[in-house]
């Protein structure tokens, strides 16, 4: 069996899938959020590897390049804001994200 | 040997991401007591790249390998944002001082989120948009959460970045999509390879709707808002104040050149979807707001309205329609700017308030302020001869004249709605009986702030000629 560029797309859009549910469906703790936005991240990344190398050329490995960096400063942020909201909550869990409603 | 790029039609963005380091190390070298000194340097700075727009303003140059462009459209936006900019740091720092914010800091984090909005105004190509978009929203997640001590805050930061990096995340999905099926990320490429005859391919439909989500999340249009209201009312009203002026700016310009850039053979595939979100966003700031207690979540959702009628002026799809949502974004600049202003100034001696029953007897306590504050909701309002009506009417001419008569209808009733909630925070402060009046003292960036955005919003007809002259020519820049 070959492994063609439609296999790589399949597992990118079932990672990408499984973020965006993790997102939303998970009720118990902020940092799963930041593994979902991670493995979305990734996902995009394996689609764009997988392009590169099917199309021939480098733009995608660059993009790629580009969306690890970008990644890294997001998650160091991300961690930063759930830090300082830990300090005034006590709690991470994702129910509690509510003093605003309406 | 490599050649180097032409830097000079990116000079704003040299100028900025420059200027934001020096003012960083200059606030870390003087320390806890800088916050005047940098935010003073910082408008400088702001302004001094506004004029730094103004000598490539009239050309189109491409550079940096076809990444960034720099025309009058960019030209246009780029001023209204560093306008916008540096008129928020003039009216947060009174603030900062009395709410014990005081970090320089923040007029540093202005600079660098209005350097990655620079940068996705001028953007003409996939990655160029991704690195700007992120240089902002990266700088606005941690101004949502700048007063770190505050719950509300700090819930607000993370409801953003949550929000945010999963907009970012589908924007990419769009973006590697539409890299697979046309082969490259510079807009002119995608251009190229979705020009031809016969059906566009479906990887490509399916992209370019990945990242019109992703943009609608930046822009805060229906049903990519929910982040809006809680972000808008957690975050210090001058953060808010920021982010429903600049970035807003920012990211309807983004839209209009992505989809002109890149898409402008299949208009007819994104006007659905961008007649979609017109209507929603329209219908939901206009409906939800009214039973809204608090001004700053009040303003949120009119923001997500206004967003609603400059899409109206983007579904038209024509150079029409561009010139009038530049017009808007001008006078929704000019609006919101004094509205937040006199928002900033509601306080007493224990703190600041942000609910509408705390302007109860404005007119009798501080008749000025309440002047102000009525024409600035008359205005939002659309009411005649007031600077809304002008934008109101420019995008819904331009949408009549691309045959979407239904769209302007909706519109207008919208508007009707949505002048329900305007006029009874007018009603709140002249008929209601007093409540304990405001400090007198509101600072004078603030008071100087507001008389002129409410000058501009009540005389914009004496200059309504030059304006609506230089947002045509911008517009035409986009479509030669």
């Amino acid at each position: 069996m070959t492994i063609g560029l439609e296999n790589y797309l399949i597992v990118a859009a079932i990672l990408f899938t499984l973020g965006i549910f993790g997102i939303f469906l998970n009720r118990k703790n902020v940092i799963i959020i930041l593994m979902s936005i991670e493995l979305m991240l990734l996902a995009v990344n394996i689609n764009l590897v997988a392009f590169s190398v099917f199309l021939g050329n480098l733009i995608g490995q660059v993009f790629a390049l580009f969306v690890l960096t970008v990644a890294a400063a997001e998650a160091a942020i991300g961690l930063a804001i759930l830090v300082v909201y830990f300090r005034n909550r006590g709690t991470i869990a994702v129910e509690d994200i509510s003093q605003m409603k309406g | 040997m490599i050649e180097v790029p032409a830097l000079l039609p990116a000079l704003p963005e040299i100028i900025l991401a420059i200027g934001a380091m020096a003012l960083l190390m200059l606030g870390v070298f003087i320390g806890e007591k800088s916050l005047r000194l940098v935010s003073t340097l910082a408008v400088l700075l702001l302004l001094g790249a506004a004029v730094a727009v103004l000598p490539g303003y009239h050309d189109t140059v491409v550079t940096f390998g076809g990444m960034f462009v720099s025309d009058s459209f960019g030209g246009f936006c780029k001023i209204l944002i560093l306008i916008g900019s540096a008129i928020s740091v003039i009216i947060s720092v009174d603030y900062l001082e009395r709410e014990n914010l005081k970090r320089f800091e923040y007029p540093v984090l202005i600079v660098l989120a209005t350097l990655g909005m620079l940068m996705m105004v001028s953007s003409n190509d996939l990655i160029a948009l991704y690195v700007g978009l992120e240089t902002q929203s990266l700088a606005l997640y941690v101004m949502a959460a700048f007063s770190r001590d505050s719950a509300r805050s700090t819930e607000a930061g993370l409801k953003y970045f949550v929000l945010g990096a999963l907009s970012s995340g589908m924007l990419l999905y769009g973006s590697s999509l539409l890299y697979g099926y046309t082969g490259g990320t510079g807009f002119a490429q995608i251009a190229a390879a979705v020009s031809g005859d016969g059906p566009v391919a479906i990887g490509v439909l399916l992209g370019l709707v990945f990242v019109m989500a992703g943009l609608a999340f930046k822009v805060s249009a229906v049903p990519f808002h929910m982040w809006t209201p809680d972000v808008y009312e957690g975050a210090p009203t001058p953060v808010t104040a920021f982010f429903a002026v600049a970035p807003k700016i920012a990211a309807m310009a983004l839209l209009v050149r992505t989809m002109f850039g890149a898409f402008p053979e299949i208009s007819d595939q994104w006007q659905q979807i961008l007649v979609f979100l017109s209507i929603a966003s329209m219908v939901v700031g206009a409906v939800f707001a009214i039973v809204q207690t608090n001004i700053k979540r009040l303003m949120a959702f009119s923001s997500i309205g206004h967003v609603g009628y400059a899409l109206m002026g983007l579904a038209a799809a024509s150079p029409d329609g561009v010139k009038a949502v530049l017009i808007y974004l001008a006078i929704y600049l000019a609006m919101n700017v004094g509205a937040f202003a006199l928002i900033i100034a509601m306080r007493r001696k224990d703190g600041a308030t942000e609910s509408i029953a705390d302007l109860s007897g404005l007119s009798r306590t501080r008749p000025a302020m309440a002047l102000a504050i009525a024409i600035f909701m008359f205005s939002l309002a659309g009411i005649p001869p007031l600077a809304g009506f002008f934008g109101k009417f420019y995008v819904f001419i331009a949408a009549i004249d691309a045959d979407l008569t239904f769209l302007a209808v909706i519109g207008a009733l919208a508007s009707a709605v949505s002048a329900f909630y305007y006029l009874r925070i007018v009603k709140v402060m002249y008929f209601d009986e007093p409540v304990d009046a405001f400090d007198v003292n509101t600072g004078r960036g603030i008071a100087a702030v507001a008389t002129v955005s409410a000058l501009a919003t009540v005389f914009f007809l004496v200059f309504a000629a030059p304006v609506v002259r230089v947002a045509n020519t911008a517009a035409q820049s986009l479509f030669q």
